[in-house]
């Protein structure tokens, strides 16, 4: 006979039983749009680094416009999130040092400067010709090869932090044994990595770059799958709770979502066509970045989700 | 320095739930939340089960992850007793606190702001015990110091065999259930 082991509980406390549902759909938006503009981030610095803002057709005059969009638009799911929201400035008035989302709040205030210092390197001359101040400010910048290489690495460097503080995020609450890998943090990075190449690739004029993204795009995929074994297997040798949580990806609740969407879809399916794509046995098509970016939004959805669902005793109550 | 602490004896609680009503009537929690509440833990084999009846709430730990990973400072540990509060004015709702409490013994106000129990620190500066511990009809519930070595928490944890809850988790939490 197994041992029996019941909980019943009196409480029914609203987003935190039966399953703590704190953080939903914006969050997953919000963790893919930053670490997707972390990415966009580094391979623009990767790019201004290299001296390519001259070129006519580069995705460097797109980029620094295109990721503060995408940023804002991934602020406003984490502001819709919050439940205070008109407290939200609190964030800004103090620094915890021991708290990632204080890092966070300060890291996305330090990286609208850099990118709009990348975007300056290209702006259109309808927008600086009527301020000759600002058309001084621009000329000089571009003049400088030193600045143009300083705000490449800046943007490099706060790409880097971005990508890594949305795995970092999850990965410090230790409550949810899920989330608690210290892989997160690069697991997040490399995929934003993938899914900012997959996009640059789709809106990039120049064959050189498309090619030359598809190439870097199959190196951070075969990097991501390589984190994700190194993230489960860290989680199958662990306790029992981790080896739980993990048996959720595997299969338990979120099995099919994540073999199916994130793993098959979002990075087999894609490297095999992208493969063959920089290979020259087939055309480059747009279905493979498509692919690699819904599957990074996905990976952070199921991740998400998973993460709330694990726990250091319901686990049990999810097999 | 003061150790605010409870002690609960699992041996006299009837799961009669007075201590649930007592903090919803004194803290005004609102409708369809709590602050505390009843757990039956069932364990065993068959037909050998043995039942704890356990009343639970925020463990006031002594390493907080909720504290640690607050962005704004709203989560803190007061300055008297190490209890474990929630400045509402302060709190954004990021709800990151609750994802980090093993316990999940926070829930969001319906006004916004995350809410707990606050072993009612309002009655304990005036010198009166926290509004469960008060009304428990089996007096199973203890209040006080943990660190004054004549306090009644202190004697009935040396005296007794006792359990904290996810001590694994390494929260340090500063409820212990006696068994």
């Amino acid at each position: 006979m197994n041992p029996v082991r019941e909980l019943v509980t009196t409480r029914h406390n609203e987003m935190v039983d039966p399953l703590l549902n704190v953080w939903g759909v914006e969050i997953a938006i919000y963790l893919f749009l930053g670490g997707m503009v972390a990415g966009m981030m580094i391979i623009l610095g990767y790019f201004l680094f290299r001296g390519r803002h001259k070129e006519l057709r580069c995705s460097c005059a797109l980029l620094p416009g295109l990721s503060i969009v995408l940023l804002s638009s991934g602020m406003l799911a984490l502001f819709l999130d919050l439940e205070h929201k008109w407290y939200f400035w609190n964030m800004y008035i103090t620094f915890k040092p021991a708290s990632p989302m204080s890092w966070g709040a300060w890291i996305l205030l330090l990286v609208y400067p850099a990118l709009l210092a990348a975007a300056l390197l290209r702006l259109p001359g309808s927008l600086k010709d009527p301020f000759p101040s600002i058309k001084s400010i621009v000329d000089r910048l571009q003049e400088n090869p030193r600045f143009v290489r300083i705000i490449g690495t800046l943007n490099m460097i706060l790409g880097a932090m971005l990508g890594i503080y949305t795995g970092v995020l999850l990965s410090s609450l230790g409550a949810r044994p899920l989330w608690n890998s210290s892989l997160l943090g690069p697991l997040f990075l490399v995929s934003g990595l993938s899914t900012a190449a997959a996009f640059v690739h789709l809106i990039a004029k120049d064959p050189y770059e498309r090619v030359l993204l598809a190439k870097a795009d199959n190196g951070f995929l075969v990097t991501e799958l390589f984190f994700i074994i190194l993230f489960i297997t860290g989680l199958l040798s662990s306790t029992e709770v981790h080896v739980e949580s993990a048996r959720l990806l595997l299969n338990g609740t979120f099995a099919p979502v994540f073999l199916v969407f994130v793993v098959c879809l979002g990075i087999v399916i894609p490297l095999f066509i992208q493969s063959l794509a920089v290979s020259h046995r087939i055309r480059h098509v747009p279905a493979a970045p498509i692919m690699v970016i819904a599957g990074g939004f996905v990976l952070r959805l199921v991740i998400v989700y998973a993460g709330q669902a694990s726990h250091w005793v319901r686990i049990s109550l999810l097999k | 320095m003061a150790r605010y602490g409870m002690v609960i004896d699992t041996k006299k609680c009837v799961g009669c739930m007075d201590c649930v009503v007592a903090c919803k009537t004194e803290n005004q929690v609102p409708e369809g939340f709590a602050r505390d509440w009843i757990v039956y833990d069932t364990t065993g084999v068959y037909p050998t089960l043995v039942t704890e009846i356990r009343s639970e709430r925020c463990n006031h730990c002594d390493n907080p992850p909720c504290v640690y990973c607050c962005p704004c400072g709203a989560s803190h540990v007061h300055e008297r007793g190490g209890v474990v509060l929630v400045h509402h004015e302060k709190c954004v709702g990021c709800k990151a606190c609750m994802a980090a409490c093993p316990y999940d013994a926070r829930f969001v106000h319906p006004e916004g702001y995350v809410d707990k129990c606050t072993f009612c620190i309002h009655r304990v500066e005036k010198g009166m015990d926290p509004a469960c511990v008060s009304v428990c009809p089996t007096h199973c519930m203890y209040f006080g110091d943990l660190e004054d070595a004549n306090s009644r928490v202190r004697r009935l944890l040396d005296e007794r065999r006792s359990h904290a809850l996810l001590e694994s988790a390494g929260t340090r939490p500063q409820i212990w259930y006696l068994v």
